[in-house]
């Protein structure tokens, strides 16, 4: 069987790719992408588990669906504002939205 | 069970490695393929813990719809920065120690923790698929919590139509 360790090991490398794309790429669309790899190795340590400590319960599963949920909205939003930003101003580059800064 | 083990290992090697081609290409176009490629390795990862329940729902939200939305906004914003300047913050190595140190501890924290090798014997996939959609409707289970992401999952699709509509549209369609 695959030990327990292995699965966590996998979500925290994905969690740490996908943290870093957040702090380093400029581009907003990337820095979102980051944050869709970060759900999913959060996705990835919930099922799990689920399925090494509790497998007769569904909360673990029943809680990646609402983390599916929640993804699909702010990637909906998220992107709505940066194609919004994106007419306004003609650039995805997130240090140069400052319209809140001062 | 060492077939298992095996799949298990180019599963994750090919889910870090187009991983890792999200976050370093260049064009966001082939980022977008490539997080296609990692949604899709973590579907088969959700099929070795018997929940293909998950896996389906990966494939058809994350994929189907996420990874679309996600091309259609790179597709519409590409004029503003494909391939010219860095693509990444001057400080990048710095966000790089950090995720360094996080995966360090991470790593530690599994490896001092004593855990399971080996999963609980489950129910079997069809029945688990029945409890579990039973715990989402029930209301002993998630009912309420499975409403509240539906209403919020309404409320940002229709936050999101509004706020991607061109300008001109607030006085156009306005009137009814």
């Amino acid at each position: 069987m695959i030990p327990l360790s292995w699965y966590l090991a996998l979500a925290g490398a994905l969690f740490c790719i996908g943290m870093y794309g957040v702090l380093a790429r400029r581009n907003a669309i990337a820095i979102l992408m980051g944050i869709e790899l970060m759900l999913n190795a959060v996705n990835i340590n919930l099922v799990a588990f689920w399925r090494y400590i509790t497998p007769t319960q569904m909360s673990g599963q029943a809680f990646a669906i609402m983390v599916f949920a929640v993804a699909a909205s702010e990637a909906a939003v998220g992107l709505a504002l940066i194609i919004s930003i994106y007419r306004s101003r003609t650039t995805v580059v997130a240090e140069e939205i400052d319209m809140l800064k001062w | 069970m060492e077939p298992l083990q095996l799949i298990f290992l180019v599963t994750g090697a090919v889910t870090l490695l187009s991983a890792l081609m999200v976050v370093v290409s260049r064009k966001m176009v082939h980022a977008a393929l490539w997080l296609v490629m990692t949604l899709a390795s973590v579907s088969v990862l959700f099929v070795l813990l018997n929940a293909p329940f998950l896996a389906v729902v990966q494939v058809v939200i994350y994929i189907g719809a996420i990874a679309t939305l996600i091309i259609f906004a790179v597709m519409l914003s590409r004029r503003s920065m494909d391939d010219r300047g860095p693509q990444t913050s001057h400080r990048w190595w710095l966000a790089g120690l950090i995720a360094l140190a996080l995966f360090a501890a991470i790593v530690l924290l599994v490896v001092l923790h004593p855990m399971p090798t080996a999963a609980l014997p489950g129910a079997a996939p069809t029945e688990a698929l029945r409890q579990l959609g039973l715990a989402l409707v029930h209301v002993d289970g998630f009912v309420l919590p499975f409403e509240l992401a539906s209403v919020l999952l309404l409320a940002a699709l229709v936050g999101a139509i509004f706020v991607a509509r061109p300008p001109d549209a607030d006085t156009a369609g306005g009137e009814e």
